[in-house]
């Protein structure tokens, strides 16, 4: 079975997502780190990163960088997620779940609006 | 843990937390033979003699092998109530393999799970990282190489919308084409 079915399909995203790219240089870059420490995914960090590639897909939410990190030591308040908006201070949120994370995409990256019941710190 | 996979992103991080540049990735299920073998082999700073014969002991983990944790005795112990194995191989400045093996049929085995979710939260969570996931049912194969994928992108994010799409469809589409005809383990939840 080959490896990728249809390279034409990529070449196609490439040029869509260059031309979006374009278009929305002036409203910055979203960082979303979520931990994924053995703490993290038995406290179901798959899940949350699953709805929040899901949410950025389903919405067609482009210019948020996704990316995972380790234990950062606070295993009790799993799943966290951390969110930078542009030059913002970064965000960290504690019992991220699924519901939470849809909530954090809409609210805070969507609307600029932290969601302050699950907020642990602003750095 | 629950399923399978979740086992299998906690033992992939590990492989990037020791700066693996490589990782592979095989998940083989075999209905004629009855196992089910699950390898991750990375090119990461690896570990002494020593240090590899700690690694699946939980009593015996200490700060220094932290980033090993709890991980890896969890899976050899659910691997062993399976007729199954874990081992480790590692080298120190080569890397790591980890083979985990199961009974497939067994009754205490968990299930897969949702497998297409830990390879893209994978490859989308470390980009650094080159990953190769080669899905094996029955001897059918379906093998994801990453670096296809990000040389045609030419740096356009993974986690840009249609890219999500493409690399979700693709990967849930291999397994399911390649899955042994029996087996319901790895549907979606």
């Amino acid at each position: 079975m080959p490896t990728i079915k249809n390279l034409d399909d990529l070449k196609r995203i490439r040029e869509e997502a260059l031309e979006k790219r374009k278009l929305k240089t002036a409203s910055g870059n979203v960082q979303v780190v979520v931990g994924m420490g053995t703490c993290g995914i038995a406290a179901g960090a798959r899940e949350t990163m699953k709805a929040i590639l899901e949410t950025i897909e389903k919405d067609n939410l482009s210019g948020i960088t996704v990316t995972q990190t380790g234990c950062i030591g606070l295993c009790e308040r799993e799943p966290i997620v951390m969110v930078t908006v542009g030059e913002e201070p970064k965000v960290t949120y504690g019992k991220v779940t699924p519901e939470v994370a849809r909530r954090i995409l809409k609210e805070h990256v969507g609307a600029g609006k932290i969601v302050e019941d699950h907020k642990i710190a602003i750095s | 843990m629950r399923e399978l996979s979740l086992h299998l992103l906690d033992i992939a991080e590990n492989s990037v937390n020791a700066k693996a540049g490589n990782v592979e990735i095989l998940v083989s299920e075999d209905t004629r033979t009855d196992r089910l073998r699950m390898t991750i082999q990375d090119d990461g700073q690896g570990m002494d003699a020593e240090t590899v014969a700690r690694v699946t002991d939980p009593f015996v983990t200490s700060r220094t092998t932290r980033k090993v944790g709890l991980g890896l005795p969890f899976l050899k112990m659910a691997a062993e109530s399976c007729n199954g194995y874990l081992t480790v191989q590692s080298q120190k400045g080569k890397g790591t393999r980890v083979d985990a093996e199961f009974q497939l049929s067994h009754i205490d085995r968990m299930p897969m799970g949702d497998l297409t979710s830990t390879i893209l939260s994978l490859i989308i969570g470390f980009p650094q990282v080159h990953w190769t996931f080669t899905y094996q049912g029955n001897g059918n194969e379906f093998v994801f190489d990453d670096r296809v994928v990000k040389e045609e992108l030419e740096g356009i994010p993974l986690s840009e919308p249609a890219v999500l799409q493409y690399l979700r469809e693709m990967i849930t589409e291999g397994i399911q084409a390649n899955q042994p005809a029996s087996r319901t383990s790895l549907h979606q939840p």
